[in-house]
């Protein structure tokens, strides 16, 4: 695969010009690198999701039911009726285009089926066919057009196109979200059965071991041993997280990734020395094998996969007795905490208003949720005073911050990870304006696209992306791009070894924990990634 | 040659042609006078109040905002009041910023490809500021019109008029609003042509109003500053279908029943259109909702139980395994003694 993918240089050489034929008259051409896998039929029975079954996409016949076309029409209709949002960003974009060279696909493909206002056309024709007085009767001059498997195929090509990422919502003079549009139009997909396997497994697998990855309970926890030794190896203390404890005051969630695949792995140990060293100040807090998964790929998948492996955190919650809930680094996981959870497994009266234990501080923008994102609660520490924490052992990176989508355009999770960051790290330099904040751009492989096996696409969406720090990179000598997400954590690396190879990746919590002076740590030689630390070059060689 | 503008093109100079003719060679001066109109306002009011009541009636189920700012959550950051707005007063806020200044647009950037490979997002302000005149010029046109449907004239509209004619330019008096508009009208179409990716993303149905916006712009001008149609008798007509006693006077020029049809056609489009953006806008949960989800919770109103698996399915699956790993687990397994006399049995 790795052979197929174009180089860096080509691939940035984009063509913008659209083609002479109108969108309509241009059928969709499947190409390899540009799409993912289709779901294991396997993954879909566990779930009980419609049309479990072998299929490809590259194939004519993608083995849908005799009746796809009523399926796909009662799903519009009862999904307009169910959101308000759907029915009014079906009717009231003007394409004024504002939205065109707002999505990173776009900027990376140059394909103008990329461009959220056609991305979401591509839905609204078959809509206004199908619901509207004027298409029915003007048809294509309304701009409607009948369902055809063509049709279809292009919907599942350029919706698992789109990272949901919601940077065009931002620009749009009526807020239309093709976010939301997405996420309905796969919804209507997976009624059929058409969903990609890299989100299908996940879902799978975290609705049965309670994480994406498929890790079993006493697999994780013996991950989690292996952190515990790489820890004591570098600073001589030993970290004692506690599992599945009853009666702890906090329980605290975070993506499975993390545990997983480094650099991810290196803010899971942040997390856990963090852990340890509060506990002196009266943190009481424990994980979970049953909820070890924050991230939710049922978001990818539907509403209400969404909200089957969202319930585990409340009912965890509750069974543990636990007083709130503390939730690690991650993007997607806190669009679904902060604009659904509540709604959807809530109210969780059975929990109380977060409070932090060590400073005493309340959580009133959690009341209801009663969750806390981990860049607020280590903020608060620091602001606080609370941690004992030496910059200078970061002074190796020359730092930027990645926004991610969701805690951006989906929470405004914004001030909390800068300020962490200029306390733990001396040297932090900002990307171009309108590459950051609630401008950000996505890594290109958010809402379940960070496969391998279409690695061209990831590569496009991420090109502005990786464009942004190449500035960094070249005028303040960057070499560090920090992270609340993780999916950022393991769709960046590939990204920047793709561009700029000198720049590495990482979370906010690593960099925490490399300059948190733990009680009764030994003189620190290395950071967490084992390199040695700034003027301790000798030491390590030792 | 655009096939999709070609089309509307054609359809605004038939439907010229049928009141100009209609008028003028079959004096159809009722059918476009009275009827027509009192048709087409019956549409407009009733297909927009049928497509807000249907908007309205589809519920909300998730509090979806788009946050453009940051949160309120700590004394260490300062929140964006109305970008992430936290209550009503910052949703309003943001609302009517959006609503009366395009604020939404108006952070518009061009994304643009510099010496190859530097991308650059530079704000372009065009768009904005046209759609802003556009929009206004045509508020001004229409309140500017309540001169022939009332009487007296109601003070607020001289007092525009006033405004509107500010220059004081020939005879009669340049309203600025109607040049405005023709101007906005025509650069709004030239960029749907002229840009690549609007030529290739436009409809018909966005050529369509267009079209009929400068006709109906057009034939307005044509009217006041060249034709010099007979305003009295014109408002005669006007006042007429006001006060339900409809009157034809003689001699306005079918100019001015074209100039009314086009209208008419407007109204009557408009609920079926992209043009309903003049209500949808009041309904995007993405901008009309507050970002203090956490805090206050959004009720469902379909939220219906879903299957899951409970902790108890996953400890029944993995309980030997936690066991020996040394995690805690609910039941204890009976001892296997007890389970193979079970099963003699």
């Amino acid at each position: 695969m790795a052979d197929e993918l174009p180089k860096s240089e080509k691939l940035i050489d984009v063509d913008y010009s659209p083609p002479s034929r109108g969108w309509m008259d241009t059928p969709v051409k499947i190409r390899k690198g540009m799409y993912c896998y289709a779901g294991n039929p396997k993954s879909l029975e566990l779930l009980g999701a419609p049309n479990p079954r072998q299929w490809n996409p590259l194939d004519e016949d993608w083995k849908l039911p005799d009746n796809w076309k009523e399926i796909v029409f009662e799903g519009l209709r009862e999904r307009i009726d169910k959101f308000r949002s759907f029915k009014v960003f079906m009717d009231i974009c003007v394409r004024c285009g504002a939205c065109s060279d707002k999505c990173h696909f776009f900027i990376g493909s140059g394909d103008p089926k990329n461009m959220p206002v056609l991305r979401a056309e591509l839905i609204r024709s078959v809509y206004r066919n199908d619901f509207t007085k004027a298409g029915k009767i003007l048809g294509r001059l309304a701009g409607a057009r009948p369902m055809t498997l063509d049709v279809l195929k292009e919907w599942w090509y350029y919706l698992f196109q789109c990272s949901e990422c919601r940077r065009c919502s931002l620009y749009c003079p009526y807020g239309i979200d093709t976010a939301e549009i997405t996420i309905i139009g796969r919804e209507i997909l997976n009624l059929l059965g058409l969903n990609i396997d890299w989100i299908a497994t996940p879902v799978a697998n975290c609705y049965r071991t309670g994480n994406h990855l498929g890790i079993q309970p006493h697999a994780f926890k013996d991950m989690m041993e292996f952190f515990v030794d790489d820890i004591e190896e570098i600073t001589g203390v030993r970290v004692e997280p506690s599992f599945n404890r009853k009666g702890a005051e906090i329980l605290f969630i975070t993506p499975s990734g993390d545990v997983f695949a480094d650099p991810g792995t290196y803010t899971a140990m942040g997390y856990l020395m963090l852990f340890h060293y509060l506990k002196d100040l009266g943190l009481d807090i424990t994980w979970s094998t049953y909820g070890s998964e924050g991230g939710n790929f049922g978001f990818f998948t539907s509403h209400e996969t969404m909200k089957r492996l969202n319930a585990k955190m409340y009912y965890e919650a509750k069974r543990l007795g636990v007083k709130w809930i503390l939730g690690g680094e991650c993007g997607h996981m806190w669009r679904v905490i902060h604009q659904y959870m509540d709604t959807m497994n809530g109210p969780a009266d059975f929990l109380e208003e977060p409070v932090n234990p060590i400073t005493g501080t309340r959580f009133t923008n959690a009341k209801s949720t009663k969750m806390v994102h981990i860049a607020e609660f280590t903020a608060d520490l620091i602001y606080h005073n609370k941690l004992n924490l030496d910059p200078s052992r970061n002074d190796n990176l020359r730092v930027t911050f990645h926004d991610s989508c969701n805690p951006s355009r989906g929470m405004g999770l914004l001030d909390e990870p800068r300020y962490v960051i200029q306390n733990v790290c001396k040297n932090f330099y900002e990307m171009p304006a309108n590459t950051i904040r609630e401008q950000t751009f996505c890594c290109g492989s958010g809402s379940g696209l960070n496969a391998g096996e279409n690695m061209e696409l990831r590569m496009m969406g991420g090109m502005p992306r990786a464009n942004a720090v190449k500035f960094v990179k070249e005028k303040y000598d960057v070499n560090m791009l920090a992270c609340v997400c993780a999916i950022d954590r393991a769709a960046l690396p590939a990204l920047m070894d793709y561009y700029h190879p000198e720049v590495d990746v990482t979370g906010l919590h690593e960099m925490v924990a490399n300059a948190l002076i733990l009680p009764g740590e030994k003189k620190r030689t290395t950071n967490l990634r084992g390199e040695p630390l700034l003027g301790m070059e000798d030491e390590d060689a030792e | 040659m655009n096939a999709n503008y070609m089309y509307s093109l054609i359809a605004v100079i038939i439907l010229l042609l049928l009141a100009y003719v209609g008028v003028a060679g079959m004096h159809l001066e009722v059918l476009f006078g009275v009827i027509i109109p009192y048709a087409a306002i019956a549409i407009f009011i009733g297909g927009f109040i049928y497509k807000v009541v249907d908007w309205a009636k589809s519920p909300v189920p998730f509090p979806i905002t788009t946050t453009a700012g940051q949160q309120a959550s700590l004394p260490m950051v300062s929140p964006a009041l109305i970008d992430n707005p936290k209550n009503k007063t910052g949703v309003v806020i943001r609302m009517l910023l959006d609503i009366l200044l395009f604020r939404s647009l108006f952070r518009n950037t061009r994304f643009e490809v510099r010496d190859t490979n530097k991308f650059s997002y530079e704000l372009e302000k065009w768009l904005w500021l046209f759609a802003l005149i556009f929009h206004y010029a045509f508020l001004t046109v229409v309140v500017r019109h309540l001169r022939f449907f009332t009487e007296p004239v109601l003070l607020p509209v001289q007092l525009l008029e006033k405004l509107d004619s500010f220059f004081q330019v020939g005879l009669p008096v340049l309203y600025l609003s109607g040049v405005a508009l023709l101007a906005a009208s025509i650069y709004l179409f030239l960029r749907r042509v002229f840009i690549p990716q609007m030529r290739y993303i436009s409809l018909p149905a966005d050529y369509f109003p267009l079209f009929l916006i400068m006709g109906i712009a057009g034939s307005g001008l044509l009217m006041r500053y060249f034709a010099k149609v007979d305003i009295v008798s014109a408002k005669e007509l006007t006042m007429g279908l006001v006060t339900l006693r409809p009157t034809i006077p003689e001699g306005i020029g079918a100019i001015f029943y074209v100039h009314l049809f086009l209208v008419c056609v407007l109204l009557a489009y408009f609920p079926f259109s992209k043009l309903m953006h003049l209500g949808g806008i009041f309904f995007s949960p993405t901008r009309n909702m507050p970002g203090n989800n956490r805090e206050v919770r959004h009720a469902n109103p379909w939220n219906y139980p879903v299957k899951i698996h409970t902790y108890e399915d996953y400890e029944d699956e993995f309980r030997e395994k936690m066991i020996e790993a040394g995690l805690p687990v609910e039941k204890m397994p009976e001892p296997k003694e007890n389970l193979e006399e079970g099963k003699k049995e």
